[in-house]
């Protein structure tokens, strides 16, 4: 089996984030970038399906320069190859100008599956995965927890709100985005990591992809949420905060 | 130039984040037509034309009696341009992430998702919607023609004051062929009966990923002791396999109210918010004192979980 899947770098959860001066966006200057927790799990699920059916797993991945670090991460996990959409301003772009791009790098691909995250941490848009099957013409399921392959079928099972599943079938090929915790993820070995230094990488411009369109949805300010509800905040000494919370609890929120 | 509201049902019944957005819709102020869409939907219509709306639509067909994207693809895309809304308005949940984004593509449009709020500027619409799991806001806006396309979080609009009215209903059969559908869905299914129901405990503690390692879980086991609580999760501690899903509190775990609930090392994103906001008094411990769960919470300690919870524990203790 051919199979994609679409990795996205993304600011470390811990990150402290602060708008940056054109109010736009945050200031990376000094933010570390990790993969996007729920391509981490698209990636495992493109990897043992790879293990299961044999093919190939190759890794989707537009960003600036310091993507490539998250590209390499995934080919020392074991993808095989990938294909790195040079794009400094993601952020500038809205999902469908984005997934154009992409559907633009697969034109030759041919991919029997294609997996992403249901969601990308930072832009949390949601959209990506489904707006490329639709560009790539493909049957599409979202939030997925299990993929099984048989023939040229795949069984999938979806989650849905408040603890209910269901199972879906459809035809490869097919795209789906994949929701965190559908299997534990893996660590790069040793030996993956000196073998991701040999695999091909390529690169291509936004420019030789035809160029995304003038975005349709345009992000005017990026801003700290107001605060809103007065909530009692305790700091500064871990015992005098724990012993006014308990006292609190107890004679005015009487709940203890 | 109206707002069309594409309404969701489960059960028989509209679900709670429709009549939400129906509610957002109605604050806009243009006129609101709610599509109902599947198969004998007509007790759905009859109960929306109770409401102060310009008109209801029920789509009805065989094919949309389960939920496919293909399905309801083809039969909003045919409401959408026989109607030319200015607005078309989704639920953000589960099933419209599963469509909307690929209606919205088929028009060359793109859905703001997952909106928390709005607001008119200068004539044009500014939606208000959430970045890196509800730390920042961003203002977003639609460049280009109508129709534009959003979908409306949970708890963001309140549904308890929805106007009432009598709308007239039309009923439409869309076009829809069974070689359009592609996927095969079958009946959703919930797991096997869950060993502990959160729902039934008067005070949780729940952790979250501030905890960093399954060894660290004694320190809030301890705090659950000492509360007499059950313990329960955010998604990555379940993900993880740190606790069994069943303890997972959020949109795809469990909805809890207790008396007393309290987060530990959770950042407060919404999936998880929606499973916890009823409960009666929060607490929340987080050393970032800008975590969005601190906007849900009654008390909060702002320090770090190790130190924070063990005095706790002590403290509750002594005066026992
Ligand atoms: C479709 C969908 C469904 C989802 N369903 C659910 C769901 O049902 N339930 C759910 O919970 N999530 C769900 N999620 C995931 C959700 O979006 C968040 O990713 C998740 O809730 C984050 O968990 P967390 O708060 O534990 O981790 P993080 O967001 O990583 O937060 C960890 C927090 O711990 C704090 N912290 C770190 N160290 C310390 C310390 N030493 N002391 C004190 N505080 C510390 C940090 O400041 C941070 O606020 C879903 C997501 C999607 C897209
Ligand atoms: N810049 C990107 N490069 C590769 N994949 C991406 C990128 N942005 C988003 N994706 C994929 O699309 C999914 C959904 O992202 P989003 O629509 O931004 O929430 C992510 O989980 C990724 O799999």
């Amino acid at each position: 089996m051919n199979i994609v899947v679409c990795v996205k770098q993304t600011p470390a959860r811990d990150s402290l984030l602060r708008v940056d001066a054109a109010g736009k966006w945050v200031s990376e200057d000094d933010l570390n970038f990790e993969i996007n927790e729920p391509d981490a799990y698209a990636l495992e699920s493109g990897l043992q399906l790879k293990e299961q059916h044999g093919g190939e797993v190759t890794v989707l991945c537009a960003g600036p320069a310091r993507a490539a670090q998250t590209i390499r991460e995934a080919l020392a996990k074991g993808a095989d190859r990938a294909i790195h959409i040079a794009a400094d301003h993601l952020g500038a772009l809205d999902p469908l100008g984005l997934a154009k791009l992409m559907a633009a790098a697969l034109r030759d691909e041919k991919p029997d599956l294609v997996l992403t995250g249901l969601q990308s941490d930072d832009l949390g848009y949601g959209q990506t995965g489904v707006i490329l099957a639709e560009l790539l013409g493909l049957p599409h399921a979202t939030i997925i927890m299990q993929v099984e392959v048989e023939g040229g079928t795949l069984q999938v099972k979806r989650e849905l709100e408040d603890g209910w599943f269901q199972h879906v079938a459809m035809p490869l090929p097919a795209l789906l985005t994949i929701q965190s915790g559908i299997s534990k993820l893996r660590y790069a070995t040793l030996m993956g990591i000196k073998r991701a230094k040999t695999k091909p990488v390529r690169t291509v411009s936004a420019a030789e992809l035809g160029d995304a369109a003038t975005p349709v949805l345009e992000v005017a300010r990026v801003y700290a949420p107001p605060r809103g509800k007065r909530t009692q905040l305790f700091d500064g000494d871990a015992r005098e905060s724990a012993a006014r919370l308990v006292e609190k609890l107890r004679f005015e929120a009487r709940v203890l | 130039m109206s707002i069309l509201v594409i309404t969701e049902h489960r059960e028989g019944t509209l679900t709670r984040l429709s009549l939400e957005t129906l509610a957002a819709a109605l604050s806009m102020e243009k006129p609101v037509t709610a599509v109902v869409l599947g198969h004998s939907v007509g007790a759905l219509a009859s109960q929306l034309a109770g409401y102060a709306l310009e008109r209801v639509i029920a789509l009805e067909h065989s094919l949309l009696l389960q939920y496919t994207p293909d399905g309801y693809c083809r039969a909003l895309l045919e409401t959408v341009q026989a109607r030319e809304p200015w607005l078309v308005l989704f639920p953000h949940s589960y099933q419209s992430r599963d469509y909307a984004p690929k209606l919205a593509t088929a028009l060359g449009r793109v859905l703001a998702s997952d909106v928390t709020g709005h607001r008119m500027e200068d004539g044009a619409l500014v939606l208000v919607r959430q970045l890196f799991q509800g730390k920042l806001n961003a203002d977003v806006r639609f460049a280009g023609e109508a129709p534009h396309f959003a979908s409306i979080q949970a708890g963001a609009y309140r549904a308890d004051t929805l106007p009432a009215g009598t709308a007239p209903i039309e009923t439409v059969t869309p076009e829809i062929h069974a070689a359009d559908i592609r996927t095969n869905p079958e009946a959703p299914f919930r797991e096997a009966q869950r060993a502990v129901d959160l729902t039934a405990a008067d005070v949780i503690v729940s952790v979250g990923r501030g905890i960093k390692e399954a060894e660290n879980l004694p320190v809030v086991q301890a705090l659950a002791e000492a509360l007499g609580a059950e313990l329960a999760a955010s998604r990555p501690i379940c993900d993880n396999g740190w606790l069994p899903m069943e303890r997972q509190v959020g949109s795809s775990g469990q909805t809890v109210a207790p008396k007393l609930y309290v987060a530990v090392g959770i950042s407060g994103a919404i999936q998880h918010l929606v499973g916890m906001k009823g409960s009666k008094v929060i607490v929340a411990i987080n050393k970032d004192p800008d975590a969005p769960i601190f906007e849900v919470a009654d008390y909060g300690i702002v320090g770090d979980l190790f130190e924070v919870a063990p005095a706790l524990v002590e403290e509750l203790r002594k005066e026992r």
